[in-house]
C-alpha cells in the first residue's frame, strides 16, 4: 500500500461523514422547530395578551382613551419607562380582597360550575357508554348526533332555553296539560335553569372524551370480570369506571374550565340574582368601564383555574411514572 | 382396528359405558342473524379430561367455548355441566372460568389484585385470599412480580398471570380460548407442558380451543375437530391421526395422501381397492366401504417407502412413478412422487443414517409402496 492511499483514506471518510453530519443537524433542527412552533403559537396568543392584561391589572383606572394609567411608551426614554413602571401597584388586587362581593362571585361561580360539571357527567356517561357500545355501523351517526347542535348558534340555543323554561313556556305547558303539575314551575331565573343551560351546552365536550375513552376499551375485561363472579354492575364500577378516569377528567375540565368563566348562560337563563364570575367582569368591564379592576378579576380567574389543573398534571405525570 | 388411544396414558372414560359425562352439548344449536355459528351439536366431555376443540377460524369452537362460559346462549339444545342444566345461568354465577385469547388482564390491578379478583368476588376471607394468591403466584412462578402491572410483564409473563387468576377460584372446569396463540414458537412448546403438568396436579376438566393442531395433539387427551359448526370426529390424537374418520379430518390434521378409486372387493379380513394408475390397494382398515362404492384412501407420508427398484415382498401395495421434487428437511426428507395420472405422492423418510445406498434423485423411476395395514379407507 502507498502512502498516498494511506492519506487519501481519512480524508475519503471523512467526506463521506460529512454529509451525514450535515443531514444529522438537519434533523435536529427540523426537530426543534416541531417543538418551537406549538411554543411561540403559546407565547403569542397567550402569553403575550397575559402580559398586558396582568400589566393593565396593576394600572389604575382614568378617564382617558385608554381607560387607565399608565400608558407605557417610550418616547420619554428608558428612565421615563422606568418611572411609569414605578406607578404600577397591586391596589386592585388589594380592592377584590376587600370587597366581598368578587370573593362571593368567585365562590358561587366555581360552585355552580362544579355542580354542573357534575350533572354534564350523569348525563354524559350513559350516554358515552351507550355509543361506545352500539354497533361499529351506527357510531359515526351518533357521533354526528352528538355534533350536530354545534351548528346552530351557540346564543340561538341558550335563548331557545328561555322559551322552553318560561313559567308560560312549552315545559310548563306539557306538564300542566299531563296533570303532573297544577301551577307552573319557576324555573327560569334560578341556578336549576343555569344547571339546565350548562350541561346542555357543554354535554358534547363530555361525551366526546368519554366515548373516545370507553370505545377503545377492550370489553373481553368485563367479560372476564364477569367469569371471575362479579356482576355486571359491579363489573363496572371495579373494571370500565376505573379505566375510564382519564376520559372523565378530561370531560370534567373541559366543562368545567368554561363553566366557571360563563357569561352568557347565567345572563340569560340566571336572572338578576345570580352572582357569577363572568358576569362580574362584564360588568366591570362594559359597565364600569373600569379596566384595571376587571383585568385582575380575569388574572385571578385564570390562576384560580391553571394552578389545580397543573397541580392534577403533575399528580397524574407522577403516577404514570410509578406505572398507572 | 387395534385400539390407538393405548399409546396414551391409561385415562380413557370415555370408552367406559359406566361413565357419567360431566359436561354434555344436547344438540346445541346457535345462530347470530342468518349465521349458523354451531349446527345441532352433541359432545360429551369428561371429568378430569384435557378436551380440545380444534377448527379454523369461523368453525364454531369459540362460540362453543363462549356458550360453556355463559355469554352466549343456545339458540337451541341444551348444555349440562355436572349433572345442571346451564341455561340461564349468568357468567358470574357458573362454576367455569375462562382465561381469555387476550389475556384480558385489568391493567389498572397489579398481578396480586389479578389473581385475587375473582376470590374476592366470592367474599372469601382476606387471609386465605392472601394464602390462594401465594400458591397460585408459585405455581406458575411470579412471586417476584406480583406488584408489578400487566404493562410491565412480557408476553409469556402476562399468559401466565392469567392462567393464575383463572385456576385460582378451582372451577370445576377451566376454559381456555388459544391460551398459547400469542407466545413465540419457543415459549409455546415450554409452556404445552406447563399447561398439561398445571392440569395434572390440579385434577381440573380443561377444554381448551385453538386452532394449532400441534398445540391440540400434545396437550389433549381428546380432540373433536370442528368445521362449520359440526363435529367432524371426536377422538384421541392418535386415532385422529392414524384413523382419521374422515376426508376432512384427513386433510386437516397432518399431511395425507388421498388415493381416489372404488372397493373392488371386501371380506373380513379387509378390501381391495381398484385405484387410478393401475394401483390396485389391499387394506386391511376398509372401515364401512362396501363393494362398488367411491371411497378415498387416505396414507400419511411416513408410512410410504420409495425405492429404486419395485419391493420384493409381494404382500405389499406398490406402483411406479418419477421423483418429481425432493425436500430435505434434515432429520428427514420429504419425496414427492408423481405418478402416470399426475397425482403426486408425498413420502417421507427418515434420515437414519447419514448416507444412505439407495440414492434418490431428481426424475429417478422409482417405487413407491406401503403395507396393508398403513392406511385408511375414507367414504366420507
Amino acid at each position: 500500500m502507498t502512502d498516498a492511499a494511506l492519506i487519501e483514506r481519512p480524508a475519503a471518510a471523512a467526506a463521506q461523514a460529512r454529509p451525514a453530519l450535515a443531514s444529522r443537524v438537519v434533523t435536529a433542527i427540523s426537530g426543534r422547530l416541531v417543538i418551537v412552533i406549538p411554543y411561540l403559537w403559546l407565547l403569542v396568543f397567550f402569553l403575550v395578551p397575559f402580559v398586558i392584561v396582568f400589566k393593565i391589572s396593576l394600572s389604575q383606572t382614568a378617564i382617558a382613551m385608554p381607560p387607565y394609567t399608565p400608558v407605557l411608551d417610550l418616547s420619554e426614554g428608558l428612565s421615563g419607562l422606568w418611572a411609569q413602571l414605578g406607578e404600577l401597584n397591586f391596589d386592585n388586587y388589594a380592592w377584590l380582597a376587600d370587597d366581598p362581593l368578587y370573593f362571593n362571585a368567585y365562590v358561587s361561580s366555581v360552585v355552580i360550575a362544579g355542580i354542573s360539571t357534575f350533572l354534564t357527567l350523569l348525563v354524559g356517561y350513559p350516554i358515552a357508554y351507550g355509543m361506545a357500545r352500539a354497533p361499529a355501523t351506527l357510531r359515526p351517526m351518533l357521533l354526528m348526533l352528538v355534533i350536530l347542535p354545534f351548528w346552530t348558534s351557540f346564543l340561538i340555543r341558550v335563548y331557545a332555553w328561555i322559551g322552553i323554561l318560561k313559567p308560560e313556556g312549552l315545559l310548563n305547558q306539557a306538564l300542566l296539560a299531563v296533570g303532573l303539575i297544577d301551577e307552573p314551575l319557576v324555573i327560569l331565573n334560578t341556578h336549576t335553569a343555569i344547571f339546565i343551560g350548562i350541561v346542555y351546552s357543554y354535554l358534547p365536550f363530555m361525551i366526546l372524551p368519554l366515548y373516545a375513552n370507553l370505545e377503545r376499551m377492550d370489553f373481553s375485561l368485563i367479560e372476564a370480570a364477569q367469569d371471575l363472579g362479579c356482576r355486571p354492575i359491579g363489573a363496572f364500577w371495579k373494571i370500565t369506571f376505573p379505566l375510564s378516569i382519564p376520559g372523565v377528567v378530561a370531560g370534567c375540565l373541559l366543562v368545567f374550565i368554561p363553566a366557571v368563566g360563563e357569561f352568557v348562560i347565567p345572563d340569560l337563563l340566571g336572572g338578576s340574582q345570580t352572582l357569577m364570575i363572568g358576569r362580574t367582569l362584564w360588568n366591570e368591564f362594559f359597565a364600569n368601564r373600569d379596566w384595571p379592576v376587571s383585568s385582575a378579576v380575569a388574572v385571578i380567574l385564570l390562576l384560580l383555574l391553571v394552578v389545580p389543573i397543573m397541580i392534577f398534571q403533575q399528580a397524574q405525570a407522577r403516577a404514570q411514572e410509578q406505572g398507572r | 382396528m387395534k385400539s390407538l388411544g393405548s399409546i396414551r396414558r391409561a385415562f380413557a372414560p370415555w370408552n367406559d359405558p359406566e361413565a357419567r359425562p360431566y359436561i354434555v352439548f344436547d344438540n346445541v344449536t346457535k345462530r347470530f342473524g342468518d349465521f349458523t355459528a354451531v349446527n345441532d351439536l352433541s359432545l360429551k366431555i369428561y371429568e378430569k379430561e384435557f378436551f380440545a376443540l380444534l377448527g379454523a377460524s369461523g368453525c364454531g369452537k369459540s362460540t362453543l367455548l363462549r356458550m360453556l362460559a355463559g355469554f352466549e346462549e343456545p339458540t337451541s339444545g341444551r348444555i349440562t355441566l355436572d349433572g345442571q342444566d346451564l341455561a340461564g345461568i349468568p357468567p358470574y354465577r357458573r362454576p367455569v372460568n375462562m382465561m381469555f385469547q387476550s389475556y384480558a388482564l385489568f391493567p389498572h390491578m397489579t398481578v396480586e389484585q389479578n389473581v385475587a379478583f375473582g376470590l374476592k368476588q366470592e367474599g372469601m376471607p382476606k387471609a386465605d385470599i392472601d394464602k390462594r394468591v401465594g400458591e397460585m403466584l408459585r405455581l406458575v412462578k411470579l412471586t417476584e412480580l406480583a406488584r408489578r402491572k400487566p404493562h410491565q410483564l412480557s408476553g409469556g409473563q402476562r399468559q401466565r398471570v392469567a392462567l393464575a387468576r383463572s385456576v385460582a377460584k378451582r372451577p370445576k372446569v377451566l376454559l381456555l380460548d388459544e391460551p398459547l396463540g400469542a407466545l413465540d414458537k419457543k415459549l409455546r412448546e415450554e409452556t404445552q407442558f406447563e399447561l398439561m403438568d398445571l392440569q395434572q396436579n390440579l385434577g381440573l376438566t380443561f377444554v381448551v380451543v385453538t386452532h394449532d393442531q400441534e398445540e391440540a395433539m400434545t396437550m389433549a387427551d381428546r380432540i373433536a375437530i370442528l368445521d362449520k359448526g359440526e363435529v367432524m370426529q371426536v377422538a384421541t390424537p392418535a386415532e385422529i391421526y392414524e384413523a382419521p374418520g374422515s376426508r376432512f379430518v384427513a386433510g386437516f390434521v397432518g399431511n395425507v395422501n388421498m388415493f381416489e378409486g372404488t372397493v373392488a372387493s371386501r371380506d373380513a379380513a379387509g378390501a381391495r381397492i381398484a385405484a387410478r394408475d393401475g394401483l390396485t390397494i389391499d387394506t386391511e382398515n376398509p372401515g364401512t366401504a362396501e363393494p362398488g362404492n367411491t371411497v378415498a384412501f387416505a396414507i400419511r407420508p411416513e408410512k410410504i417407502r420409495v425405492s429404486s427398484r419395485p419391493p420384493e415382498r409381494a404382500d405389499v401395495n406398490a406402483v411406479e412413478g418419477e421423483i418429481y421434487d425432493i425436500a430435505y428437511l434434515g432429520d428427514m426428507t420429504v419425496y414427492h412422487v408423481r405418478l402416470e395420472s399426475g397425482q403426486v405422492v408425498k413420502a417421507s423418510a427418515l434420515n437414519a443414517a447419514r448416507v444412505t445406498d439407495d440414492p434418490l434423485t431428481w426424475n429417478d423411476r422409482a417405487w413407491i409402496s406401503f403395507r396393508p395395514d398403513a392406511g385408511v379407507v375414507l367414504t366420507r
